[in-house]
């Protein structure tokens, strides 16, 4: 063969990200063993060693099994099911191919949001002999919900129900009946068997009344010209690159449109005009880029750009400048999602604090209801409001899937515990602005000789957070400076009556008491706060919306079995019987703060030492 | 214009490397010598062309690597002007660890494993780059583009974050760490492609040519130095052989191959019933060799 040829044709090849879905034992990964059999990309050093294991775990007698080619995780080669995202690579002629290989079962739903996120073309399968199931809905609403639009129904196993094609016609019917309000651009239905191959690469005489085109055939012809994507140009920085004193350009990917030399620009958060004097791309100095390239531009001023921004074409675009936007959420943690928490929110080139404010329903994936809720568990998915502590720049998903789309990561155990696309944005945020005031926290403070601050105490129910609180108000007092005391308990009972002990209630309640705190912060009072406040997040969301030496953390530390034996109101005795649900400590969790400035040790030393050693403390760091 | 296959596969590389120069304050290239390090060492020249590359290169000696590679690299360091570490488990050396008498599993385990873990631990990176495929090996396929290490380094297959878009969670504590494979998704004959293209200069050890050989465990292993102890029953022959993948010289079988041009290679491979890591002894020890040694540490 000619090597020029060779690569002519290999560059001619299109490149097809391909998600298989479909329900538990559907034979996903019997479908790709045979499009990487028949493709001829297994290579016979990896077909012995399949060999081999087929007969220590395999599932077709003496045939070789072609899942376990694909099933790479020794786990799952020996229960037999695929249990994450694996990815595969085969070529035809015409066509390079990465497959995304996903698990049916539905605690998986986040593993196949993942293999969706990067695909092109999902081809569900469904098993003829049991027709449309939960996990079809469940896997077309998700492709679709993640805007693929070119999806191929292949209607699997057909050798085991004799290739009976009314059965194939009824199960067409049964899935266009459900999928009427799904919009693909491309919608295909072949008849096929992956174990023995028909209508895979081949057509197979077996299914004479089916006169389309071979699964292979179908996806070789799918063009991609993404329908609804825009074509403006836009590039978001992902790195300043001045590493050397001389020269100084900005780097990252075009996410849409193309470029090219002397073109003018946005820098969006400046809405200042630029003009591109060098385009530096993989292959080198060039006059223009597109779409997909990596590229280093360097422009005619220099001008005030870093990580985060956004370059962009003059002409009108969809591209929003916001703190809010609503959103559609897939949950991927084992705990729940929390309106209100504090998550890191991840897009293309940034990252922010941010929270959910609002769940405005969940969607039940397998009959498309939605339902009022007010969380998220593991795998569902939910229409949400989300608010982010600064200004950013998105677009709908819609528009540039690279813009519009971000993760949520914990921000204590750094998982990545859920996954976003922007529908819209809410423009609330922009039409409320601040009232200038012109008296100030520190002229109404200074009267008092005093500078405001929040004494946060957290700790077990019966720690002693009020004794010592109420001591130091008193002692406070004494010194003439003006306090306030918010107690978890006294708050309960007004402002925050209509809300219970579950986790979300718990997170709302200190939300509600930390912006409180804020406004009393904000009025020059020493302000004392007094919950059991037993999540970090929530501690974190209070300290950060004070002053960095605002917030004054105090930990009291009690033993869960003294605070027991002391139980002052009964409440231990009641949740240790089950009267009492979510009780901190017993059924519910209390997460010790990891770097709190004060730590009361209530078994060793009084109240009144304890009381004595925080108004030091307040003397020491001049709050008094 | 429309980008071709490799096109996109070389823009996703190096906006992985940029993601990783942005995001992660002490991050490091490990550059094995073999093809894919000097096509990830290209791209990541590229990414932040025409300023240098703003990390270091660490090369993990066994000192069992073939003379060849050993050279190539020096010559491509000073070339290049790169920061290159070359770190060798000097304990290993002490306890005189080496692939033939210790056997492949421990050369392995302490020269090349442990040996990584130390000098991570030693320069605190946080993030290492490293040139493995998907397309390789099975247990490869699964793992994230930006994959977790714990404190200990270790993998948890079962437990990893999920991966989506072009997002990368780059979130860790103090002591733990990532992998970052920016050639996940290229195969065998991309990589090779590429090299053609971009006229990657590659150690000679690919190309065919005449070879001192000796035919071991049905392998063909080259001798390289005189530690090889040649047996009673084995003789040196003279072969017109290659490599398709580099490691110790001891564990690393040649192929016989007139393939001497990097035309001649992709020709050849084309024509291949064998995938690349067939010439690897230490893969083949047991079932699932490669996924128990990742969780431990391994590249």
């Amino acid at each position: 063969m000619d090597i020029e040829t060779f690569f002519q044709n290999q560059n001619n090849k299109k490149q097809l990200k391909i998600l298989t879905c479909g329900s538990v034992d559907d034979g996903k990964s019997t479908l790709i063993g045979r499009l990487l059999f028949d493709s001829k990309n297994i290579y016979s050093d990896q077909l012995s060693q399949t060999k081999i294991e087929s007969e220590k775990y395999g599932t077709q007698g003496k045939q070789i099994d072609l899942a376990l080619l694909i099933d790479g995780l020794q786990a799952e080669r020996e229960q037999g099911i695929t249990i994450d995202v694996a990815y595969r690579y085969f070529e035809t002629e015409k066509c390079k191919f990465i497959i995304a290989d996903t698990p049916g079962h539905e605690e998986y739903t986040r593993n196949m949001v993942t293999g969706a996120s990067n695909s092109d073309v999902g081809i569900i399968l469904v098993d003829a002999t049991k027709g449309i199931l939960d996990q079809t809905k469940r896997h077309t609403f998700i492709l679709s919900l993640l805007g693929i639009e070119n999806i191929i129904v292949a209607v699997n196993k057909m050798d085991l129900i004799n290739y009976d094609e009314k059965k194939f016609k009824d199960i067409i019917s049964s899935f266009k009946n459900f999928g009427r309000e799904f919009n693909f651009n491309l919608q295909k239905f072949i008849p096929i068997s992956a174990l023995v191959g028909d209508n895979v690469f081949q057509k197979n005489t077996n299914i004479s009344w089916y006169n389309g085109k071979s699964l292979i055939d179908e996806l070789e012809e799918i063009s991609l010209n993404n329908s609804f994507e825009e074509e403006i140009f836009s590039l978001p920085v992902q790195f300043v690159n001045r590493l050397s004193s001389d020269f100084r350009g900005y780097s990252g990917t075009i996410t849409s449109g193309k470029i090219k030399v002397n073109d003018e620009v946005h820098v969006f958060s400046s809405k200042e005009k630029i003009k591109i004097i060098k385009i530096l791309t993989p292959k080198g100095e060039s006059d223009f880029a597109v779409k997909g390239q990596a590229v280093t531009l360097t422009l005619d001023k220099e001008v005030d750009i870093s990580r985060g921004d956004l370059l962009c074409s003059v002409k009108n675009h969809n591209y929003f400048l916001s703190d809010q936007f609503a959103s559609h959420i897939i949950w991927m943690n084992k705990e729940q999602m929390i309106p209100e928490r504090n998550y890191i929110f991840k897009f293309i080139n940034f990252q922010t604090i941010g929270k959910i404010t609002d769940l405005v329903h969940k969607i039940n994936i397998n009959s498309f209801e939605k339902i009022a809720s007010k969380f998220l568990n593991l795998n569902e998915i939910g229409y949400t409001k989300v608010a982010l502590n600064k200004n950013t720049i998105f677009n709908p998903y819609k528009n540039n899937k690279k813009l519009g789309s971000f993760v949520i990561i914990d921000q204590f155990n750094n998982q990545t515990v859920g996954a976003g696309v922007i529908e819209h944005e809410l423009r609330r945020a922009s039409n409320i602005s601040w009232h200038q005031m012109s008296i100030n926290k520190n002229l109404r403070s200074s009267i008092n000789g005093q500078k405001p601050c929040v004494l946060w105490f957290t700790g077990l129910s019966g720690s002693g957070k009020s004794t010592i609180a109420n001591i130091i108000e008193q002692k406070l007092h004494k010194l003439g400076k003006h306090t306030y005391l918010l107690d978890g308990d006294n708050v309960r009972h007004g402002l925050n009556k209509d809300l219970g002990f579950t986790d979300v209630d718990r997170v709302e309640n200190i939300r509600r008491i930390s912006e409180v705190s804020k406004l009393m912060v904000d009025a020059g009072l020493i302000t004392i706060v007094s919950f059991i406040s037993p999540f970090k997040s929530e501690r974190k969301m209070a300290r950060e919306l004070v002053e960095s030496d605002e917030f004054i953390e105090i930990y009291v530390d009690t033993p869960i079995e003294e605070c027991e034996k002391r139980d002052p109101k009964g409440l231990y005795k009641k949740a240790r019987s089950g009267k009492l649900k979510n009780f901190t400590g017993i059924d519910s969790n209390y997460e010790i703060p990891s770097s709190p400035e004060i730590i009361l040790e209530t078994n060793i030393i009084s109240a009144e030492e304890l009381a004595d050693e925080v108004i030091l403390y307040l003397k020491q760091y001049n709050k008094i | 214009m429309k980008l071709s296959h490799i096109d996109k596969l070389e823009s996703e590389s190096i906006h992985i490397i940029r993601e990783v120069a942005s995001e992660f304050v002490n991050p490091v290239m490990l550059y094995s010598i073999g093809k894919d390090s000097s096509v990830m060492l290209h791209l990541a020249q590229k990414a932040f062309y025409p300023s240098k590359i703003p990390f270091k290169l660490m090369h993990i000696d066994t000192t069992w690597k073939f003379k060849e590679m050993i050279n190539f690299r020096d010559d491509i360091a000073r070339n290049y002007n790169l920061d290159l570490l070359v770190h060798i488990n000097q304990e290993g050396v002490r306890n005189n660890i080496n692939p033939i008498s210790s056997g492949s599993k421990i050369h392995t385990d302490v020269m090349k494993t442990q040996s990584l873990i130390q000098a991570l631990d030693k320069y605190k990176f946080d993030a290492a780059f490293g040139g493995a495929r998907r397309d390789e090996e099975k247990s490869r396929a699964k793992e994230r583009i930006f994959s977790f290490r714990d404190k200990k380094h270790r993998w948890d297959p079962k437990n990893q974050k999920p991966e989506l878009w072009n997002l990368f969670n780059t979130k860790i504590d103090q002591g733990e760490s990532v992998r970052v494979f920016p050639l996940s998704n290229w195969t065998e004959i991309d990589i090779w492609q590429y090299i053609y293209q971009e006229n990657i200069p590659l150690v000679p050890l690919y190309f065919a040519k005449i070879r001192p050989i000796i035919r071991r465990n049905d392998m063909m292993i080259m001798v390289d130095d005189d530690r090889l102890k040649i047996k009673e029953n084995e003789k040196i022959e003279q072969k017109k052989v290659r490599f398709r993948t580099l490691g110790c010289y001891p564990l690393t079988a040649a192929v016989e191959s007139d393939a001497s041009t990097v035309e001649e290679i992709i020709i050849e491979l084309l024509e291949s019933k064998y995938s690349e890591r067939q010439g690897r002894l230490i893969d083949n020890d047991q079932i699932g060799s490669m996924e128990k040694k990742k969780q431990e540490g391994y590249f």
